[in-house]
């Protein structure tokens, strides 16, 4: 075989991207992905529509430029040196450069009783009715059982918790939302806006339960509470976060801290090897979100093509974005900064409430530039949003245009 | 405008061309854009021009309207706004150029001739250049691409229509298998559900069409208008999507998204009359509407509200203009919304489809019968066999005899005067102004002084022009006969109005002569090149017999007789072809194929040093480069030079106030222009109209990167700084330090030879 060898470790998001980037930039390599799943990759940002039917699980299928795909192949070894990988079935294959995109797992909260007693079956080893939505396989499973399903508990209020919660409410189950922390989306959202959402979600039907911890799966399948409260239900949906997929590179050798280490070449800390998407780690961040793993997608094939020898990633302002039905927000940067706090100097904060309509907006500024944002219900403003929090340019005067726009004008 | 006493006067027989009598009309057609608005045209003895234009109400294009351009079009025809002599320049006993003088013609002819052979026995045939453009009339664009075939023996031809349709020519030729501007005629569109327009902006563009759009809307239509400045067409739409610039493929494939997933599929349709769509569908996928936002900076619902508009009516069309074509990546950006257009099953039915609005008055014929770089007659391609055959024996050459594919326009410019093989040292020009319209002018100036030899045929002395060696002064319009096709497919006549002034010779008999002087011996006139333009449009039909573009059935008299007649037309019993597709697609299979496309950014995104995006257009009293309507007084007034489009928020960062002189500069040059100031446009966009030369030059500043595809320059998009000047007079002319020589800056009507020195 005379021609370079690429392989992809993982078929998921970061894998196909980098693919299809990689051919339309005219990579002359042979690049393989290596999936354990059982089909091509697909648009896993889609799966809480795919659970409420509006998307067909063959319609999120994803392009992958020219790339072979091994669909069902499972590395589970890798020799640095050699330059080698190993199998599943035992059989290796050499590569010139190796691209680890493993992606991530689904955390699995310390619950009593979440696990299946006799070990075997589902990918997670999870106990009937308990559910993870990471794959098209858990989404499967889960639209099956929701249709009979009169109550449904998630566990986690973060982002992935309220488009599943909202999902499943869709579906007519009676869905309830347990949180440990203090207000829904505490990462992305401030407690104003988190109330508002949680005002949206029970005017879909979703009770949420803040500062609570699920500390049991009963044997008559209720979530108890760790207040001792306990919440009869039909299926548990686990969102408690992600954590990356570090095994394998671990095994080998890598450096890794929460995720494989990289450098803005998108390097790990041997030779030909590099990592991108939800298991790397850049300068101390693992994102867990499509964008910023596409956009390092974007400059490994950049590249490796030989495009753009030169193309580095400096890392992602990424933007929270979820937009399910009534539920609309989108949250930028520091959104926690507060004005009278001990870092509150220069700190300066917009909000515009609009009770009627259900909207909320905050701008944080540091001096004159912005840093952070939240909107949510309204969300006309959005683009020229990101685009200034790209841009970082200086806002001398007041910044509330970037909140209220009239039709179409900017 | 009086109207005229003569009733009937566009059937064949009484509109004949009579110069003498006062009574006599003459039906034709506008000189400007593709619409081809149907004229009458009454001689005027005595007064300042020839002729009175006005519009003819029984010509279902226009209807009897006309815009400011067209109303005026009549101005160029006095002597004094035009060139009416040959214009050589010598070279100086110390070898510096010398200026332009008058000349006979036998001079100007011999001096072309000779100086084009001489740079092909030094340096080999392709080292003669053609440039052509695409407001020839169809015999003159054919004539030419036989002449830089047969006679010059050049693969070295190229023409303006590459910067103005080719990445939608290119998009609807994957996808349909040919590609004509609308498969529709114009009077369809009233009777669509939704239509889309990306990127064009008729109200200032062809504002004889808008009525169209109007009564679309009158009739219950959903008008949606993507651009990213709030135009004034966009000001009628129902719906007005303002993305970033270069970003329309995103928000095409974000569109499509949203039919995949709210079930607005047409399976059934996608099924029997298309290929690929998984493919596109993937690509779809990959841009869901979050990340499509994030993009083009639209917010996801009214994506969700233009998707559902589309894809809920019962018929629906898109029609794209410059926008999203002149990109590098324009051709695929096409596709994606064409994708739009098949995957709702809105193609190859009555009342929907795709079509793109062609901009030059012969855009759609100019570019079906040779003048492009890659093709022959009829919409051939040049690397067909059989192509080469059927063409060669029409011409009376071997097929061997005919070169192959050229360089794309930019690159040919581009090659002007370079050193080895692949330099260009001879040009001729006709009917093109590439000083104003090609990107990066002052590149494309520079490469132009460096020929050895440049002839330059046109009606006004054009700032290219101004640079040549030889200049003939050719005749125009009302002067001429000649067929056009529009922008609908629609074969037409120009007639013969008036005389042209003594001393103006067609571009025909301008071909012919050089031809005979070239030695060459095709098929047909003197040297195988006729100058009536009735029997060259006879050969003409030949030679596309058989190919896409199929004239074989057409003539003069049926022209005349239908109000023009669309091709393809391949027998004389058939009636021509106003709507394509209906059937089947142009594809060997009869399938419309899906573009496997998917965004990316533009060649050159806005960073720290050039911190805005420039995108360039049109305003509604100028055409293309400017070199006819500057020289009209009334359009002059109505738009009297360039401008710097800003928004009120930017303006105040940069302290500029209406008016105010402001540098634009990119990596490729810097134009002063005053600013004006609008809350239409994005606060980190600036816009410059491009019809004008000198100081305030739009192309000076704009990316020579081509679609892959298409060979289309980027116009659409670069990055650019905004730089506050002094104030001092704000004008198009000021005497700030210019890109380009001092003679570019003219932009007054020039009737003396000017000089130059070098």
């Amino acid at each position: 075989m005379s021609k370079r060898h690429v392989a992809v470790v993982g078929a998921g998001m970061a894998a196909a991207r980098f693919a299809e980037r990689y051919a339309a930039l005219g990579g002359a390599a042979r690049v393989t992905l290596y999936g354990a799943e059982p089909r091509a990759p697909y648009n896993r940002v889609l799966l809480a529509d795919v659970l409420t039917g509006r998307y067909d699980a063959e319609a999120i299928a994803l392009p992958l430029g020219d790339a072979e795909l091994r669909p069902g192949t499972e590395v589970v070894g890798l020799d640095l040196g050699a330059r080698l990988l190993t199998l599943a079935d035992g059989s290796t294959e050499a590569y010139d450069d190796l691209v680890l995109a493993t992606g991530a797992n689904p955390v699995l909260p310390p619950i009593r009783g979440l696990r299946r007693v006799e070990g075997a079956g589902q990918a997670q080893g999870l106990r009937d009715g308990v559910h993870a939505l990471r794959t098209l396989a858990d989404c499967a499973r889960l639209a099956e059982e929701a249709v009979d399903a009169k109550r449904a508990v998630v566990v986690g209020g973060g982002v992935l918790g309220v488009s599943t919660a909202r999902a499943l409410a869709a579906l007519g189950p009676q869905v309830e939302i347990v949180h440990q922390g203090p207000h829904l989306i505490e990462r992305q959202l401030d407690a104003e806006a988190a109330t508002a959402l949680r005002g949206a979600l029970r005017s879909l039907g979703v009770e949420v339960y803040l500062g609570n911890r699920a500390r049991a799966l009963t044997e008559a399948g209720e979530v108890e509470l760790a207040n001792g409260y306990r919440l009869p239900t039909d299926l548990v949906v686990l969102a408690c976060g992600v954590r990356p997929r570090t095994g394998l590179a671990h095994a080998a050798g890598l450096a890794v801290g929460r995720g494989v280490l990289v450098d803005d070449t998108l390097a790990a800390s041997a030779p030909h090897v590099y990592a991108i998407g939800d298991c790397a780690e850049h300068a101390g961040v693992v994102h867990g979100l499509a964008g910023p793993g596409w956009e390092q997608a974007d400059v490994l094939a950049a590249r490796l093509s030989g495009a753009d020898p030169d193309a580095r990633y400096h890392g992602s302002r990424p933007l929270a974005r979820l937009s399910a039905g009534p539920i609309e927000y989108a949250a930028f940067g520091e959104v926690h900064l507060d004005p009278a706090g001990p870092d509150g100097d220069d700190v300066d904060e917009l909000r515009l409430t609009d009770a009627t309509r259900g909207s909320y907006k905050k701008l944080v500024m540091r001096g004159d530039r912005l840093v952070g944002a939240i909107l949510l219900g309204d969300l006309a403003t959005v683009g020229d949003l990101a685009r200034a929090l790209e841009r970082d340019d200086a806002h001398k005067d007041s910044p509330l245009h970037l909140l209220t726009t009239t039709h179409g004008a900017f | 405008m009086t109207p005229t006493t003569l009733t009937g006067a566009t059937t064949a027989t009484t509109a004949t061309t009579a110069t003498t009598a006062r009574t006599v009309t003459t039906a034709t057609h506008c000189p400007y854009c593709s619409l081809q608005c149907g004229m009458r045209l009454v001689p005027v003895a005595g007064g300042p021009v020839p002729v009175e234009v006005s519009g003819r109400e029984d010509f279902p294009v226009n209807r009897g309207a006309l815009c400011g351009k067209g109303q005026n079009a009549a101005a160029l025809l006095a002597p004094g706004a035009r060139l009416t002599t040959p214009l050589v320049r010598d070279v100086r006993r110390d070898g510096t150029r010398g200026e332009l003088r008058a000349a006979s013609w036998t001079e100007a002819l011999d001096r072309a001739a000779g100086g084009l052979a001489a740079v092909r026995d030094a340096y080999g045939a392709d080292a003669v250049g053609v440039f052509g453009g695409g407001g020839l009339t169809n015999e003159k664009a054919y004539q030419l691409g036989k002449f830089a075939r047969i006679a010059l023996r050049t693969a070295t031809i190229d023409y303006n229509g590459r910067f103005c349709m080719s990445s939608a020519a290119a998009a609807g030729k994957l996808a349909f298998g040919v590609d004509r501007g609308l498969p529709f005629p114009l009077a369809d569109i009233p009777k669509t559900d939704c239509l889309i327009l990306v990127g064009a902006n008729p109200a200032e563009t062809m504002p004889p069409a808008l009525r169209y759009f109007r009564e679309m809307r009158e009739n219950g239509g959903t008008l949606i208008v993507v651009d990213p400045r709030r135009t004034r067409t966009a000001e009628q739409a129902d719906l007005h999507l303002q993305p970033l610039p270069g970003t329309d493929l995103a928000l095409a494939l974000g569109l499509l998204h949203l039919l995949v997933a709210d079930g607005m599929v047409d399976a059934d349709f996608v099924a029997e009359r298309t290929s690929g769509f998984e493919q596109a569908r993937a690509a779809a996928m990959a841009h869901w509407p979050e990340r499509v936002e994030r993009i083009t900076g639209v917010p996801v619902a009214r994506l969700r509200e233009a998707a559902h508009h589309f894809g809920r009516a019962r018929t629906g069309m898109v029609l794209t203009a410059r926008g999203p074509e002149q990109q590098s990546k324009g051709t695929d950006t096409v596709g994606a919304w064409i994708n739009l257009c098949l995957a709702s099953g809105k193609a190859g039915r009555l009342h929907s489809g795709y079509g793109c609005l062609t901009g030059q008055g012969n855009g759609q014929g100019g570019r079906e019968h040779g003048q492009k770089a890659d093709q022959l007659p009829g919409y051939r391609s040049i690397e067909d066999p059989a192509a080469r055959t059927h063409v060669a024996a029409v011409w009376g050459v071997e097929p061997d005899a005919l070169p192959r594919s050229g360089r794309s326009a930019y690159e040919l410019l581009d090659s002007l005067g370079a050193d080895g093989p692949e330099g260009v040292h001879a040009l001729l020009l006709m009917g093109s102004n590439p000083v104003v319209s090609a990107p990066r002018a002052g590149r494309v100036v520079e490469r132009l002084r460096s020929l050895e030899l440049l002839v330059v045929s046109d009606l006004v002395l054009s700032e290219t022009a101004q640079l040549a060696d030889v200049v003939l002064p050719s005749t125009q319009w009302a002067e001429e006969t000649g067929t056009m096709t529009n922008l609908e497919g629609r074969v037409l006549l120009r007639r013969r109005a008036t005389q042209a002034p003594e001393g103006v010779r067609s571009d025909l008999w301008v071909l012919g002569e050089l031809a005979q002087r070239l030695g060459a011996t095709g098929r047909g006139g003197e040297g195988g090149f006729d100058t009536d333009p009735e029997t060259v449009f006879a050969e003409l039909c030949r030679a596309s017999a058989g190919g896409q573009a199929d004239y074989a059935g057409i003539s003069y008299e049926r022209i005349a007789a239908e109000d023009g007649v669309f091709w393809p037309c391949p027998a004389k019993d058939h009636p021509g072809t106003p709507r394509l597709f209906l059937d089947g697609f142009a594809t060997p299979d009869g399938r419309a194929r899906f573009a496997p496309v998917s965004h990316r950014p533009a060649a050159e995104e806005p960073d720290a040093e050039y911190p805005l995006y420039l995108t360039t257009g049109r305003v509604l009293a100028q055409y293309q480069s400017g070199a006819q309507t500057r020289r009209v007084a009334e359009l002059n007034a109505a738009a009297p030079g360039p401008f710097v489009e800003l928004h009120p928020r930017l303006a105040a960062r940069l302290g500029v106030a209406e008016g105010d002189p402001l540098a634009v500069v990119s990596r490729r040059g810097r134009v002063v222009a005053p600013a004006r100031i609008t809350d239409t446009i994005r606060p980190d966009t600036v816009f410059m109209p491009f019809h004008w030369a000198g100081t305030g030059r739009a192309n000076t500043l704009t990316n020579p990167a081509l679609d892959p595809t298409s060979k289309m320059p980027e116009f659409k998009v670069c990055a650019v700084r905004v730089e506050p000047l002094p104030s001092g007079p704000a004008s198009g002319r000021l005497s700030e330090p210019v890109s380009g020589p001092a003679s570019e800056r003219l932009s007054e009507p020039v009737s003396e030879p000017v000089g130059e020195s070098k």
